[in-house]
C-alpha cells in the first residue's frame, strides 16, 4: 500500500510541467464553477428569502398597473390578516445609471412591522417616521456608498420625474445572512404628495400590497379570498405567496440562468477531457511500465490503483484548491456586483458540487486508460519496448 | 536430472488481418534443470514468443507445456500471475525498470508480492544487489545508472524472489561489448554457482558461447534435437 502511494507520488512528479499545468486548469475550472453555481444561487435569493407567510397582492393584468390604494381596508378586514402594508416601485437614479439599488415607497408604519428581517434601531425608527423626507437604507447600500445618517440624498426619478432629496434617517441591518442589505424605502406618502401636484391621474395609488397572515397554511384561501374581493372590479387583483411572486421575477431571466448553467457544467466537461488526455498520455508512455509489473504477477487490482489513484491524487488535490478559492473570489465578485446581487454566498450545495465534479473528473479521466492498461495482454503490452 | 520446462507439439500462431501467421510449429522442448539454454534464431523466428509461452505471459494455441511439473496452460489469468511471481524471473532487452523507484525500490518490487517482512526483504534485496555488484548504486535511479548497471539491476530483480527459471530475452542486445559480457558473465555465474536454470534468446555467438545449450528456431521450428541433460558437476 506504502508502496503504491509512492508510486503514485512519483508518477504524479514525473512530469511537473503537464502535471502542474493541468492542475491549474482544475482549480481555475472547479473555482470558476463556484462561482456560476454561486450566481445562480444569487439569482435565487429572493425567492430562498422570501416568506411563506406573507401574501403579495398585485394588478392582475401587469405589475407595472397600479392598485388603488382603497383596496386597503378591504383587505384589512378579512379574516386571518394579521397586517397590511403597500409598497411601490420607485425605480430612481443615484447620480449614474449604473449604481443600482432597489427603492420602494413603502408605508412608513407598517412596513417595518410586517418585515422584521429589516432590523432597524427604534430611535432611528422614530426619527424616520417624524421626517417626510425620511430613508431607511440597508447596510450595504449605505457602505457602498459611503452614507451616513443626516445625509441629503438626491435620487434622478424615471417614473417619477424631476429630482428627489431625501434624508438618511436609519440604517438597517439584515436579521441574518440571507436578508437582502441593499434597498432603500421611503415614505410613499411623500411620493404621492408631489405626485398630486404634478400627476394627480396617479395619485392614491400603489403597486402592490403585502399582507401578513396569522397562519401561514390559510395562504391559499385568503389569496382567494382577496382576489373575490376585487373582481370584476376595474383594477381585478392577483394575490400570490411572497415566494411565488418572486419566483415569477426569476421566471423572467430563466434563459440567463440557464445558459449560465450550462456553461458551468461545460467548464467541468471541458476541463475533464484535459485531464483524460493528460492521464492518456501519461498511461501510454507507461505501457511498459505496466506491461513489466503484470508479468511479475502485480494485479490488476494494483494496475487500476497505479492509474485512478494519480488521477483522483491530481483532480482531487487541485479541486481542493479550487473550492478554497471559490470563497476569496465569490467575496471580490460579489463586491463587484455591489448592490446588484443583494446576496452572494457561497452555498453548502456548491461546494458539494464542485468537490462531486473534481471526484468525478478525476475518476473520468482515470477510468479508460486504467481499463486499457488492465485489458491489455502482457506480451502485447511489452512490444516492441522489451 | 529434473525437466524444468517441458513442451510437446505446441502450436502458436497469429491472426494479421485475414491471413494466419503460424509462429511455432509442432514445436518440442524440454530444458532441465540447472541448464543455461540460448535460444537463437534470425528475426521473427518466434523466440520471444517461445519465451514468453514458457514464462506464462501468453498462452499456446495447443500442445503440451509444462513448468516444474505444473501445467500452466490450465491456470487462470489470476492463478497464472500469481504462478509468474513465485516462478519466474523476468531480464529484458531494455532493462524495464520503474524510472521513479531507485536500484533498491526496483529489486525490491517483487518481493511485495510476498509475504516477506519488510526487515526480510532489505535483507534479500541487498543480498542480491550485493550478487551483481551494485551494493553502492542502491539509492540511484535507472537514469543515474549506465546500460550495464540497470540490466544487472534487472538481473537482481529477476532474482530476488529466487524463482524456478530466469527468462532473459536479448539481456545484452542493448550493450556494448564490455558491459555484454559482464552480463553474461554474470549470467553464467548466476547458473554455475547458484544452479539458476536461465532460458536466453540471442541472436548474438558471444552470448550463446556463454550458455551450455544452443538451440536453434527457425520459421516456427527448432531444428536441432533435444540435448541431453548436462552432466552432473
Ligand atoms: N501479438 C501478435 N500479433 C501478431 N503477430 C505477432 C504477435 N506477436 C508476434 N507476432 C509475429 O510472430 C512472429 C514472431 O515474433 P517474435 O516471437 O517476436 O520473433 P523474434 O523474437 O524471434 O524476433 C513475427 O512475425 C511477429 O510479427
Ligand atoms: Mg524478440
Amino acid at each position: 500500500m506504502t508502496y503504491l502511494l509512492r508510486l503514485i507520488f512519483r508518477n504524479l512528479f514525473r512530469h511537473p510541467l503537464r502535471s502542474l499545468l493541468t492542475a491549474v486548469g482544475i482549480v481555475v475550472a472547479i473555482t470558476a464553477f463556484g462561482l456560476l453555481r454561486t450566481t445562480v444561487d444569487a439569482w435565487y435569493a429572493g425567492v430562498e428569502a422570501s416568506s411563506s407567510s406573507r401574501l403579495v397582492t398585485r394588478n392582475k393584468n401587469s405589475l407595472v398597473f397600479p392598485l388603488p390604494l382603497h383596496y386597503l381596508n378591504k383587505i384589512r378586514q378579512l379574516d386571518g390578516v394579521s397586517k397590511v402594508s403597500y409598497a411601490e416601485w420607485f425605480g430612481g437614479i443615484y447620480i449614474d445609471k449604473k449604481n443600482f439599488f432597489p427603492q420602494f415607497a413603502v408605508d412608513g408604519r407598517t412596513y417595518f412591522e410586517l418585515y422584521p428581517e429589516f432590523v432597524v434601531p427604534p430611535e432611528e425608527l422614530k426619527s424616520f417616521l417624524l421626517d417626510r423626507r425620511g430613508v431607511i437604507v440597508g447596510r450595504k447600500t449605505a457602505a457602498q456608498y459611503g452614507w451616513k445618517i443626516g445625509d441629503l440624498i438626491p435620487l434622478q426619478g424615471t417614473i417619477y420625474p424631476g429630482t428627489w432629496d431625501f434624508v438618511i434617517e436609519g440604517i438597517y441591518r439584515g436579521i441574518d445572512s440571507k436578508t437582502d442589505e441593499t434597498q432603500f424605502f421611503f415614505h410613499w406618502e411623500y411620493l404621492n404628495e408631489i405626485t398630486k401636484k404634478t400627476n394627480p391621474d396617479n395619485a392614491d395609488k400603489i403597486g402592490i400590497f403585502l399582507v401578513g397572515l396569522k397562519h401561514a397554511q390559510d395562504a391559499p384561501l385568503i389569496a382567494q379570498r382577496i382576489d373575490a374581493l376585487f373582481a370584476n372590479s376595474l383594477a381585478e387583483t392577483l394575490t400570490e405567496t411572497e415566494k411565488a411572486f418572486q419566483l415569477g421575477f426569476v421566471a423572467m431571466t430563466e434563459a440567463i440562468l440557464l445558459v449560465i448553467q450550462a456553461v458551468s457544467f461545460l467548464i467541468i466537461l471541458i476541463i475533464m477531457a484535459v485531464m483524460a488526455n493528460t492521464m492518456a498520455m501519461a498511461a501510454r508512455e507507461r505501457r511498459a511500465e505496466y506491461a513489466i509489473l503484470k508479468a511479475m504477477g502485480f494485479t490488476a487490482r494494483f494496475i487500476v490503483g497505479l492509474i485512478l489513484g494519480e488521477s483522483l491524487l491530481l483532480s482531487l488535490s487541485a479541486g481542493a484548491a479550487g473550492i478554497v478559492l471559490i470563497f476569496p473570489t465569490a467575496r471580490d465578485v460579489g463586491a463587484r456586483f455591489g448592490t446588484l446581487f443583494p446576496i452572494f454566498n457561497v452555498s453548502t450545495q456548491t461546494l458539494w458540487m464542485a468537490a462531486g465534479a473534481a471526484l468525478l473528473v478525476g475518476v473520468v479521466a482515470g477510468v479508460v486508460p486504467a481499463w486499457r492498461a488492465v485489458r491489455t495482454p502482457v506480451a502485447e503490452g511489452m512490444r516492441g519496448m522489451v | 536430472m529434473t525437466p524444468v520446462v517441458e513442451i510437446r507439439g505446441l502450436c502458436k500462431s497469429y491472426r494479421r488481418g485475414d491471413q494466419e501467421v503460424h509462429v511455432l510449429m509442432n514445436l518440442d522442448l524440454t530444458i532441465y534443470e540447472g541448464s543455461f539454454v540460448a535460444l537463437m534464431g534470425p528475426s521473427g523466428s518466434g523466440k520471444s514468443t517461445l519465451l514468453n509461452i514458457i514464462a506464462g505471459i501468453d498462452r499456446p494455441d495447443s500442445g503440451e507445456l509444462r513448468i516444474a511439473g505444473v501445467d500452466i496452460t490450465t491456470l487462470s489469468e489470476s492463478a497464472l500471475a500469481q504462478w509468474r511471481a513465485e516462478n519466474i524471473g523476468f531480464v529484458f532487452q531494455f532493462y524495464n525498470l520503474m524510472p521513479v523507484l531507485t536500484a533498491f525500490e526496483n529489486v525490491e518490487l517483487p518481493l511485495l508480492l510476498t509475504s516477506l517482512s519488510r526487515r526480510q526483504r532489505r535483507e534479500h534485496v541487498e543480498m542480491v544487489l550485493d550478487l551483481v555488484g551494485l551494493t553502492d548504486r542502491s539509492e540511484h535511479y535507472p537514469s543515474q545508472l549506465s546500460g550495464g548497471q540497470q540490466q544487472r539491476v534487472a538481473i537482481a530483480r529477476a532474482l530476488v524472489t529466487d524463482p524456478t527459471l530466469i527468462i532473459a530475452d536479448e539481456p545484452t542486445g542493448d550493450l556494448d561489448r564490455v558491459s555484454a559480457h559482464e552480463i553474461l558473465d554474470l549470467l553464467a555465474s548466476l547458473n554455475g554457482s547458484l544452479g539458476k536454470t536461465i532460458v536466453m534468446v540471442t541472436h548474438d555467438q558471444l552470448a550463446a558461447d556463454h550458455a551450455h545449450v544452443i538451440r536453434h528456431l527457425d520459421k516456427g521450428v527448432l531444428n536441432d534435437a533435444d540435448q541431453p541433460a548436462p552432466a552432473a558437476v
